[in-house]
């Protein structure tokens, strides 16, 4: 406490006169000679704006994304999200191949990150020997700070040119006979924007599922031992089934941040706006589309349907973080309301 | 936190239950098949843990080999170099991300520090429940869409792409991961401090400043510092706000370059000069990133920042 008060700059002696200051150490005194209600009124106002702030942005997020897609929420209606037509010199745009380029380079991410973070979560709570786990939590903290661009950079001129070399033909090999692994491989496309999306969420997921993990109470992993269960029975039964609903949130949030991403899809999806089953194929997602011709786009309707796009994105990731945000919640508050499953 | 009944059944083959009862042999086996689960799924969370860390020391690995080759003096003074020649570098970017930034931050740290103020010193109630709401909704928000809005917003009114458009952007990032960092700081400040305050008779708002904080300025430092690190790598939203410049520009009313969107601009280009000079861009741009990040968590840990302010 009384560091705690020495630390805020309070003079520590002696005692003194309110309202004098303590000499030659700060120009204005703490404590006013007389108190008015004025500041302190005037304070709350200027933060309470701040906060307002908040509330500002997102409220002209949403007048700006409506307003400036008018002209293409008018001219097509719903159809433009169901229709795969992409032709900006005949002017007809339907935004069906980016959806279907997020949606599926998002699942290939969640499918790959899912288990790793998982994974790498129970390892760091559970089994990790101590001196291992701060160094391997700031790790899985740094992959978070690397910038999207460079994970870009990165997919381009490594990832890339393994999965054409390596991983495509061994795919196409043993697994060719599904229809996802068909056709030339490029490299570039939709596998390798899976694969980079799914190594920027693996932090995200594998951080909120430590934090939940964290969360479950330590009598309940000593009661299943007490029961005689090995490590990964008691990590079953004690600790993931407690942790679920926390866990689901985890991936839901990671699948938010899949689904926005932008630069670094945009380097290696190939952007060709098709609907191709194979992952092989080059496609095209709502973000990147957004990106490589916003600054290109001739004509106000042609503007105004990537202006659409961008509406769509901003709700769809919204939900899925609202979504996401009340299942961690859940766990990590210690309410009742949680998911049977 | 939810508690879930265990029963043995979960346990299964558990040797504290009930049950029919089992010959040694079958009681052998039922182990056997235990310990050999349980060492598999230890090495499946090993496993797990490589592969996450693999791919990082692959990005580094690769930054620098490829970056340390590629960098030299000029990349830091000379302004990019037409397709063909050699050499040249991003001393206008360099220069072009510092006034980002710098706008980004004036923006983007009073009004989140503020707002973080106002949710831990005064949100009570259904309305500072929205707010908070509010912030994390912002903080979801795809940063191409934020380009757009600053787009619309700065770039249409004035009719040519800018600097301040592109801060208006990144500032707008930056409020939202500000403000909750701030608050839970803030909260983390013992009530007992504020109340020290207001007995020897502080004024309410002299206490929040001098003393709450004050105390919380470590975690508050951290905070702009985190945030500051997010927006610095970001690309999507400078692509129709800042744009990019060829040329030296000081005029935050114009276009601008910026590091990440040079970085951007030779990763796509076909030319092997130009990769070089992308690797270099990447390198310096981890290199501070990393560096931000890691000074600032080790001066918060020694307890630098206390009593700064």
């Amino acid at each position: 406490m009384r560091n705690l008060v020495e630390a805020a700059g309070f003079p520590q002696n002696p005692p003194r006169e309110p309202g004098t200051a303590a000499a030659g150490s700060r120009a204005i005194p703490l404590i006013p000679a007389k108190t008015s209600k004025i500041p302190d009124r005037a304070f709350a106002v200027a933060m309470l704006g701040c906060g307002v702030s908040l509330l500002a942005v997102v409220v002209l997020i949403v007048i700006e994304l409506v307003m400036k897609s008018g002209l293409s929420l008018h001219a097509f209606g719903w159809h433009f999200f169901t229709t795969s037509n992409w032709d900006p010199v005949a002017g007809d745009f339907g935004a069906l191949p980016f959806i279907y380029g997020t949606l599926l380079s998002s699942l290939e991410a969640l499918v790959i990150a899912i288990p790793l973070s998982i994974g790498v979560a129970v390892f760091i709570t559970e089994m990790c020997p101590r001196p291992l786990r701060g160094t391997l939590s700031f790790m899985t903290e740094l992959l978070a700070a690397i910038p999207s661009v460079v994970y870009g950079l990165w997919a381009i001129f490594v990832l890339a040119p393994l999965l054409r070399a390596h991983v495509q033909p061994w795919l196409a090999k043993y697994f060719g006979w599904t229809g996802l692994f068909s056709g030339p491989p490029f490299g570039i496309g939709m596998l390798a924007a899976g694969v980079i999306l799914a190594i920027m969420i693996v932090p995200i997921i594998a951080s909120i599922t430590r934090e939940v993990l964290t969360a479950v109470p330590q009598q309940q992993r000593e009661a299943v031992l007490a029961l005689g269960a090995t490590r990964w029975e008691m990590i079953r039964v004690g600790v993931l089934r407690n942790a679920r609903t926390g866990i689901v949130g985890a991936i839901i949030l990671g699948l938010g941040r899949a689904l926005g991403e932008t630069m670094a899809v945009t380097m290696v999806i190939g952007n060709t706006p098709q609907i191709a089953k194979s992952l092989f194929a080059p496609g095209y997602s709502m973000a990147s589309v957004i990106a490589n011709e916003f600054t290109e786009a001739t004509g106000d309707l042609y503007l105004s349907a990537l202006i659409e796009i961008g509406l769509g994105l901003f709700l769809v990731t919204i939900v899925v973080n609202i979504l996401a945000g009340l299942l961690v919640w859940s766990v990590t508050r210690g309410t009742p309301a949680r998911v049977r499953a | 936190m939810p508690d879930e009944p265990i029963t043995s059944k979960a346990v299964a083959g558990g040797p504290a239950q009930g049950g029919p009862q089992r010959s040694p042999a079958q009681q052998r086996f039922v182990d056997l098949r235990r310990t050999i689960l349980d060492r598999f799924a230890t090495g499946f969370a090993v496993l797990m843990a490589v592969c996450v860390v693999a791919p990082l020391l692959a990005v580094f690995g690769y930054l620098v080999v490829r970056g340390v080759g590629s960098l030299n003096l000029a990349f830091f003074t000379h302004l990019p170099v037409p397709v063909g020649e050699q050499g040249g570098g991003v001393a206008n970017a360099i220069v072009g991300s510092v006034m980002i930034l710098a706008i980004a931050s004036v923006i983007g740290v009073p009004l989140g520090i503020g707002s973080g103020i106002y949710l831990a010193e005064y949100g009570r109630g259904t309305f500072a429940a929205l707010l908070r709401f509010t912030a994390d909704v912002l903080n979801g928000v795809p940063s191409i869409v934020i380009g757009i809005v600053a787009y619309a917003l700065v770039v249409i009114p004035q009719k040519h792409f800018s600097a301040l458009s592109g801060g208006v952007a990144l500032g707008i990032m930056m409020i939202p991961t500000i403000t909750r960092a701030t608050e839970e700081v803030l909260l983390l400040v013992p009530l007992a401090v504020r109340e020290a305050a207001w007995g020897l008779g502080v004024a309410r708002w002299r206490a929040t400043l001098s003393v709450t904080l004050r105390t919380a300025s470590a975690g508050v430092i951290t905070a702009v510092m985190l945030a500051f690190a997010r927006i610095a790598g970001e690309t999507a939203p400078l692509l129709f706000t800042a744009f990019g410049n060829q040329f030296w520009n000081f005029n935050p009313n114009q276009p601008t370059a910026a590091l990440p969107l040079q970085l951007f601009v030779y990763a796509i280009s076909p030319f092997d000069e130009w990769h070089r000079l992308a690797w270099a861009c990447a390198l310096v741009l981890i290199v501070l990133l990393v560096g931000a990040v890691t000074a600032v968590r080790l001066a918060a840990r020694r307890g630098v920042f206390q009593g700064a302010s």
